[in-house]
Order: C-alpha cells, then sequence, then structure tokens
C-alpha cells in the first residue's frame, strides 16, 4: 500500500486503474444541509479581483487580450503562468500567463490565421507555412476526402456545425486517475495495454499501438508541466490540496493541446472529498483551507480561454468552453452520490459570484437528499447557473460514474468517448422533401432530385412519405461526412492527453443531432389538422405557405403532435443506424441546439408552421417560442415524450422562468394566519 | 358534464399551496375596475369541455402535484359553472385529488336554497377556499366591481360554518383599497372565523393594460400606479390588527 493511501479502504482500485470502485469504498454520503459552508478568503477575493480586472480590459480590447502566434501549443510549449503566486492555492494556465490564447493549428491553420486575424493578430509565416506544407491538419485531410455532394450539403446548411475545420471536443479524461495513481502508475498500465495488443498487424492494430505510444508521450510531458510548477505527479496525491491540484494538471494538458467543441472536466467531487474528509479528520487542513482550493480550482477553470474566429462565436453564442462538472447523482447500490465537496462546487458561485463556466452540472433524482435539492434550488434561483440532467434516465444505461460533456451528452467516465458530430437540419430536409432536393433559399439542386409536391394543398401522407424518404437520404450523408471528419481527426488531431487517461478498449459514441424538430412536429401537425396552400416562386419552387385553421402544436402535452414529435425522431434515428460508421461508433443522436438554433434559423426558409425564414429555431427539443400555452408542465411534458433509446446522446431544454412565476417571495401557507398574529 | 373553460395552466404556483394544475373558467358577473384577465369576463366563448378531459391532463402529470400541491379552479367565477364543478371534484375526490376554489363568492345569495343544495355538496368536497374580497365596504364595492358585496360577506360565515378552510385574499390599490380604516375593517370581519387560515395580500400590478387594449374595453384605473410591495407588509398589518381585536373580544385564541 503506498503511503498517500493510508487510511483508505482498499480493494480492486489498487490493483488496477479503477476510480470507481476507489470512490465507491471511501466517499462519505453528505445528507445535511449547506450550513457548513465556508466564504472566501481574502487570498480569494484579491486573486478574483484580479480576474475580473482582466476581464474587463480583455472587453475593452474587443474581446482578446493577448494571443500566442508563434509557439504552437503542446503539453510542455509554455512556461508555468500565474495570477499571484504567493496567493494560488491551485495553479496553471494554458499558457505562460492568464488570458493569453494559445496557438493550435492541429484542427486546421486556416481557422487558427484567421481566429488570430480576426483579432488583430498574425501567425508566425514560418508556422504558417510549416502547417500549410510539411505538416497536414485536421481540416486538410477532411476536404481533401469530402464528395462534392458534402461540400454542397455543408454550404447550405442542411449539415451544419461540422467539426471539420476546429477541435472536435466532446471526450473527457478521467483527469481524477492523475491524482488516485500518479503518472508513473498510468504509464506502467499503457505500457502493459501496448504489451497486450494483438500480433497481426490490421490497420486496427497498428493505429491503437501508435495511439497509445502518443499517450505515453503525452503523460510523460504532463509530469514536466507539472514539474514546472513545481509539483511531482509522478507519484499520486498526498492530500485534497494535491488532489485538486493534480486533477486539474490532467485537464491542462487537455486543454493545452484541443481547442475542443466542448472540454469538459467530468465528474470530480465526490472523488475529491474522500481527500477533503481524510484530510478534515487528520486536522490537515481546514474547512476554510478546503473551499480556498476548490475556489481557486474553479477559478482557474473560468479561466479556460481558446482563440476563435467571430463565425464560431456566433455558431455557438459566444466563447463557451464547456467545463462541464456533474455533480450529485445516486449510486447504483441506492447511496446518494452528494457529498460536502459537491455543496463546495456549488458554493463558488456565492463565492466568486454566479458564471455560465464552470457548467455545474446536477444529476438529478427523486433520491437525492432533502438538503442537497433545497442547496440547488436555492443557488438556482439565485445565481441562474446551474444546469439539471435526469440522472434516474441515464443511470440505466450509464451506471453511476458517468459525466456529461458539453451539455447533454453522457458518457462513463475514461470507459466511453464521442465523436462529436453536430447536427442536420431536419427543417430544412422537410422543406427539400417538398422541392424535391432544391435548396429553397439558394434554389440550387442540393438533395436528390426526387418527385417534388404537385398541387397546391399540401396532403399529410404524400408530405411524409416525401419526407421520409429525403431523411433517408439526409441520413446517409450526414454519416458518410462525419465517418471522414473522425478519420482524418483520429488521423491528424489525435486527442492523446484525454485518451492517455481512458481504458484501452474504449466504447465509441458516434454522435449526430438534429435541429429543428419542434418546427417539423409543428408543421407536420398544420398539414395533417389544418390546412397549408403552398405558394411557389416564378421558377416553380414552394417558398411560402398559406395556413388555414388551427391545429395541434408541440409543446402543450397533446398526443396528436407529440406522436409525430416522436415519430421524426425514431424515423431519423433508425436512417442513422442503417449505416456503416468509423471505428465501430455506437451510433446515437440527441436534441440540444442551445445555442445555434438562431444561425440554422437565418439558413431556413419559411417553413408551414407559420415560421418565416430566417426566424431562430426553438433551441434543442423545446417547442417553439409562445407556441406552449398551457404551462410549464405541459410543454415539459411534450418533451418527455420523445424517445431517449432514440437520442441517447441526450435531449435538452433550455426553461426560462421568472422568480415570481415559481411562487411568491413570501409563500403563503395554509395556517400562517396563526403566525401572521403571533408576530 | 361539459364547463367553460377559458384556458389551462398546468404549471400554477401562486394558487394555492403547492405546484397546482389551474382551471380557469370562463365568464364572471364582477367588473372589477382591477381585474387582470378581463378574457374571462364573457359569459360565452371559452372552450367547451368535459370534467374528465380535465382530470386526464392532470393525471398525465400527477407526480407535479402530488407534494401538498392539487387542483385549483379560477377564472372567471368558478360558481357560476356549480354543476361542472361539483362532477369536476367528484372525479378529484375519486383520485385523491386536493382541491381549491378561487371565488370572489358573488355568486352565494343566502335565500338561493336550490343553488345552496348545490354548494352543500360541493363543500364537502372542497378542501380550501381562497375568497378574494374586494373591498369590505358596501359602497366602495359597488364602485370597485359593479357588483354588491353583502351576500360575499355571507359566504365567508357559510364556509365558516361548513368549516370548510378559507384563505382570504386582499388586492391592495392605491388610493382605492389602502386606507387603514378599510382594512382594519376587513380584519374585524374576518377574524371571527375560525376557518381563516391564511391572508394573502397582494400589491396591485397594471400587467393587464395590454390586455384591455387588445380587447378594445376602458382601463379604469389607467392614472393609478402599482402598488408598491415593499408597502405591502405595512397593510397587511391592519388588516391583523383588525383580526386580533376581534379575536380578543370574541375570546378566540390568538
Amino acid at each position: 500500500m503506498r503511503p498517500e493511501w493510508t487510511d483508505f479502504v482498499t480493494g480492486k482500485w489498487d490493483k488496477e486503474v479503477n476510480v470507481r470502485d476507489f470512490i465507491q469504498r471511501n466517499y462519505t454520503p453528505y445528507d445535511g444541509d449547506e450550513a457548513f459552508l465556508a466564504g472566501p478568503t481574502q487570498n480569494t477575493k484579491d486573486l478574483w479581483n484580479q480576474v475580473l480586472d482582466l476581464q474587463k480590459q480583455e472587453r475593452a480590447a474587443g474581446g482578446v487580450l493577448d494571443m500566442d502566434t508563434k509557439v504552437v501549443s503542446t503539453i510542455t510549449s509554455h512556461g508555468p503562468g500565474y495570477l499571484d503566486k504567493s496567493k494560488e492555492t491551485i495553479v496553471g494556465f494554458q499558457t505562460d500567463k492568464p488570458f493569453k490564447r494559445s496557438l493550435q493549428p492541429y484542427g486546421g491553420i486556416r481557422m487558427a490565421e484567421k481566429a488570430c486575424a480576426d483579432n488583430g493578430y498574425t501567425v508566425d509565416p514560418e508556422i504558417s507555412e510549416f502547417f500549410s506544407t510539411h505538416r497536414k491538419t485536421h481540416n486538410a485531410g477532411v476536404f481533401d476526402a469530402y464528395t462534392p455532394e458534402m461540400r454542397a450539403c455543408r454550404t447550405a446548411h442542411i449539415i451544419t456545425g461540422l467539426p471539420d475545420a476546429y477541435g472536435r471536443g466532446r471526450i473527457i479524461g478521467d483527469y481524477r486517475r492523475v491524482a488516485l495513481y500518479g503518472i508513473d502508475r498510468l504509464i506502467e498500465d499503457k505500457e502493459d495495454q501496448k504489451a497486450s495488443t494483438g500480433r497481426v498487424m490490421t490497420d486496427d492494430v497498428i493505429r491503437l499501438r501508435e495511439e497509445i505510444s502518443e499517450q505515453i508521450t503525452a503523460l510523460k510531458m504532463m509530469k514536466q508541466m507539472a514539474a514546472s510548477y513545481g509539483c511531482d505527479i509522478s507519484k499520486p496525491a498526498a492530500n485534497v490540496q494535491e488532489a485538486i491540484q493534480w486533477t486539474y494538471f490532467g485537464y491542462l494538458c487537455a486543454v493545452k493541446e484541443q481547442n475542443g467543441a466542448a472540454m469538459s472536466l467530468g465528474r470530480t467531487s465526490t472523488f475529491l472529498d474522500v481527500y477533503a474528509e481524510r484530510d478534515l479528520k487528520n486536522g490537515t487542513f481546514t474547512e476554510e483551507q478546503i473551499q480556498e482550493f476548490v475556489d481557486h480550482f474553479i477559478m482557474k477553470l473560468r479561466c479556460v480561454k481558446f482563440a476563435r474566429t467571430p463565425e464560431y462565436n456566433q455558431i455557438f453564442a459566444g466563447d463557451p468552453v464547456w467545463v462541464t462538472e456533474s455533480l450529485g447523482g445516486v449510486g447504483i447500490d441506492g447511496r446518494p452520490l452528494v457529498t460536502k465537496m459537491s455543496f463546495r462546487y456549488l458554493n463558488t458561485l456565492n463565492n466568486l459570484g454566479a458564471s455560465p463556466e464552470p457548467n455545474l452540472t446536477v444529476l438529478w433524482s427523486t433520491r437525492l437528499p432533502e438538503g442537497w435539492k433545497k442547496f440547488c434550488a436555492k443557488m438556482s434561483i439565485k445565481t441562474s447557473s446551474i444546469q439539471y440532467e435526469n440522472d434516474d434516465l441515464m443511470r440505466v444505461t450509464h451506471g453511476d460514474d458517468y459525466g456529461i460533456a458539453c451539455c447533454v451528452s453522457s458518457m462513463r467516465i475514461g470507459k466511453e468517448m464521442q465523436f462529436f458530430g453536430a447536427r442536420a437540419n431536419v427543417a430544412k430536409c422537410l422543406l427539400y422533401a417538398l422541392n424535391g432536393g432544391i435548396d429553397e433559399v439558394t434554389k440550387k439542386q442540393v438533395g436528390p432530385k426526387y418527385r417534388p409536391v404537385t398541387g397546391d394543398v399540401l396532403d399529410y401522407d404524400d408530405v411524409m412519405e416525401k419526407f421520409t424518404d429525403m431523411l433517408e437520404w439526409q441520413a446517409e450523408v450526414y454519416v458518410n461526412t462525419l465517418n471522414i471528419i473522425h478519420y482524418m481527426h483520429d488521423k491528424y488531431c489525435y486527442e492523446r492527453a484525454q485518451m492517455a487517461l481512458h481504458d484501452r478498449d474504449v466504447r465509441r459514441y458516434f454522435a449526430t443531432g438534429v435541429a429543428g424538430l419542434s418546427i417539423v412536429a409543428d408543421s407536420l401537425s398544420a398539414i395533417k389538422y389544418a390546412k397549408v396552400e403552398v405558394v411557389r416562386d416564378e421558377d416553380g419552387i414552394i417558398v411560402d405557405f398559406k395556413t388555414t385553421g388551427d391545429f395541434p402544436k408541440y409543446g402543450n402535452d397533446d398526443d396528436r403532435v407529440d406522436s409525430i414529435a416522436q415519430e421524426i425522431v425514431h424515423k431519423f434515428m433508425t436512417a442513422i443506424r442503417r449505416h456503416h460508421v468509423y471505428r465501430d461508433g455506437f451510433p446515437t443522436t440527441s436534441i440540444l441546439t442551445i445555442t445555434s438554433n438562431v444561425t440554422y434559423g437565418k439558413a431556413t426558409g419559411n417553413t408551414p408552421d407559420g415560421r418565416r425564414k430566417g426566424q431562430p429555431f426553438a433551441p434543442g427539443a423545446n417547442p417553439m417560442h409562445g407556441r406552449d400555452t398551457h404551462g410549464a408542465v405541459a410543454s415539459l411534458s411534450s418533451v418527455s415524450k420523445l424517445p431517449f433509446n432514440d437520442a441517447q446522446d441526450g435531449i435538452s431544454n433550455t426553461f426560462t422562468i421568472i422568480p415570481s412565476a415559481l411562487g411568491k417571495d413570501d409563500q403563503i401557507f395554509a395556517g400562517d394566519i396563526e403566525v401572521d398574529l403571533s408576530k | 358534464m361539459s364547463g367553460r373553460i377559458h384556458s389551462l395552466e398546468s404549471f400554477g404556483t401562486v394558487d394555492g399551496p403547492g405546484t397546482r394544475f389551474v382551471v380557469f373558467v370562463q365568464g364572471c358577473p364582477m367588473r372589477c375596475a382591477y381585474c387582470h384577465n378581463p378574457d374571462t369576463w364573457a359569459m360565452t366563448g371559452g372552450t367547451i369541455m368535459e370534467a374528465s378531459e380535465i382530470i386526464e391532463q392532470y393525471e398525465r402529470n400527477k407526480p407535479f402535484y402530488q407534494n401538498g400541491g392539487g387542483l385549483t379552479v379560477t377564472g372567471g367565477e368558478p360558481l357560476m359553472q356549480i354543476d361542472f364543478l361539483i362532477e369536476l371534484f367528484t372525479l378529484c375526490k375519486e383520485k385523491g385529488i386536493h382541491t381549491c376554489i378561487d371565488t370572489s363568492g358573488i355568486a352565494y345569495k343566502p335565500t338561493n336554497t336550490e343553488y345552496n343544495a348545490k354548494l352543500d355538496h360541493l363543500m364537502t368536497m372542497t378542501d380550501l377556499v381562497m375568497l378574494d374580497i374586494k373591498h369590505i365596504d358596501p359602497e366602495k364595492h359597488k364602485e370597485l366591481t359593479k357588483q354588491p358585496n353583502d351576500g360575499i360577506l355571507a359566504f365567508a360565515a357559510y364556509l365558516n360554518e361548513k368549516k370548510v378552510d378559507m384563505w382570504i385574499r386582499h388586492v391592495v390599490v392605491p388610493g382605492i383599497t389602502d386606507d387603514e380604516e378599510y382594512l382594519y375593517k376587513l380584519g374585524y370581519f374576518i377574524g371571527q372565523f375560525t376557518n381563516l387560515k391564511a391572508l394573502d395580500v397582494l400589491p396591485y400590478h397594471d400587467m393587464a393594460k395590454k390586455k384591455y387594449k387588445e380587447l378594445n374595453i376602458d382601463y379604469a384605473l389607467k392614472d393609478v400606479k402599482p402598488m408598491d410591495k415593499n408597502l405591502i407588509p405595512e397593510k397587511k398589518q391592519f388588516i391583523l390588527n383588525g383580526i386580533k381585536k376581534r379575536r380578543e373580544e370574541m375570546g378566540i385564541a390568538k
């Protein structure tokens, strides 16, 4: 037994890499309230003021304070960076100073150049030359393989937001492994894995051996990077401060090398609580100190930044990193996974103020302890900064050590990863079905020349049949496009740091996505229950609709239309499943356009539901704005009918409510009169 | 039995205890100057719905209403559709649903025996009545609502006699219902009832102005400013003082 593991209950975890086993044997569930929490220390306040000041400077500078143009970012490319070394208890920045964005050209040199140019910087010409001539990037690889049809679909935005010029993200390394085992043990494990590959050198075996070698290199570099901050992470962490620091170093290596669309953290709080409990018991640290470590850790996560272009920011409505951390949930043995550390994470919203990052995500179960539920509700009301996901639903397929990447993509930490696949615009696909593959905006033939709709009034059965055919086409070109993307990403922009913190044989989710679901559901409902006449332009292309009569709208708990939404999701997923996917991936889909719904709307013409050309789509699986007229429960109920089995990568619903609609400030209860009178 | 329904709200948090399924009925004889649902006044219109359809919708999402919530009928004036309410609440009680009526009490006439027999029956299935007393003074009440308040006040006594839990709601409108004397009188009046369980004092707001414009109805309070909600505890205290006084006189504990 290693000295760092004194007092821990042993099990499988000390013989093999198995963080879940460690947590299960050692964590202390907490069912109390938030009274034990500590406020910010003076050092925390000082450091946070520094960050706020930097944020102000960054805004004043037009959104970017500093960019690296000469040094290609790797795990070890930059020396240590600090806010104020004497005050920081958790250290490490992506570059040698805070708010300086790193240069990451492996996803695509043109994107890296443009990100610099749009912000007033120029990439060193030697680097540009190197990555254009001598070292191919992911982006270049993808475009070498794309077919003309794929390019046309991309330009017309029927398939959209594809990670073909930037990092795909959505991979969560098990950063806890760094803390629990130390790098040396992880390297040993990877050496064993490499020795365990097949002897016949097929493509798969060759690739696996090369990837494991890359992972080992990354692990060695992690040690070197940590050493530059004066930390020896070759050994396991010996206390909670080190455990947080080691975990953060693991994550930091990932964001030094990958400018991914979502760079999530995983599920770290309950793991770290084991160390905190031991330190509290032994008197190593006080509650104030532990909260300070957590505050400084979260502060660092809030400072993660990437070089991005204005177009990228437009798709994602800002500059999100999606540092998602999953909190709480319930174990498969029925014990809630809520610990004091879960409270401490949410408490950073008190100590540092509200923030969208890290994306604190509560895995919700009806069986969570009451004290935790109340604290979550309270912090939601106070800060609007918490995301909720249904643990009771996901635990069934993912067990109790999964985390969320980005906003809804669930995966077992260190055992599963995802190939992020952006999304298919099904609202546009419906219009293609009506027009025989002609794009309603550009008037170009993008889809196959199927028979268009004839006549002036749309017939439900006719439209549904044509839409189904077009959806089959869309799914095929979509999956094939993604096959190219992920092949090239693995080849030219491999996530070695994150994959070093995974098992050898991971399950790879092949994620797809749907945008415009509520529009298609309402449009088909209008065609079925009202009268929809088409308006054609001079070339005979349907460009508008005249709808008479009322029709059921998705979002009102009305099965007549909710069943249409369910059917579309099922049809889409069935079509996706028909195709070969790269690297034995497990196909899934998501309904989660939280931010890009605005851009997709811009690229899509008038739709039969009455939505005008250019108007935003509803976010995710939300009903269209203003059409859910029966209140929140009915609206949520429509969303909850969507089949999770056909949308395993997640279904999101953006819920906004004014606080007074959640109840009065001064809630009235039966029996209050006695209380009032006794005042 | 069908009712004339204005709309259904699946997530009601301010119309009774807990999270509630709220049924807004169509039609009301009152014309309260500050009414925020003028679209529910007309006795015609709305959607004809069966009581069973409403229960079916409630049942679909009942986990939301189970922890201390239930079903509230408001409007419009629910007690104008008493036969419908009897059927609706009969079904509620079969399902063990907590029932609440949010009413002005205007439909009650002590002498209307036929109606009151029905009311007696309905009250056996009603867990809570939220009675909104607009004004304690008969003349002022008429000015404000175009209706007398004698039946309304009698209704409070009736509920007390039937031992149905009662919450009193009162909207405080600057210059109209915020006078200390009348608030005290209101408290003194309701202080006699032992079925009184809560007092909900609401600040007047003018968010309905838009609706009036759309309906082409003149908004009577266009010159009245919304009530400052910070003044509500003080106004509420006037009513509480009245309740205390009455209870002391009657020897009702606290």
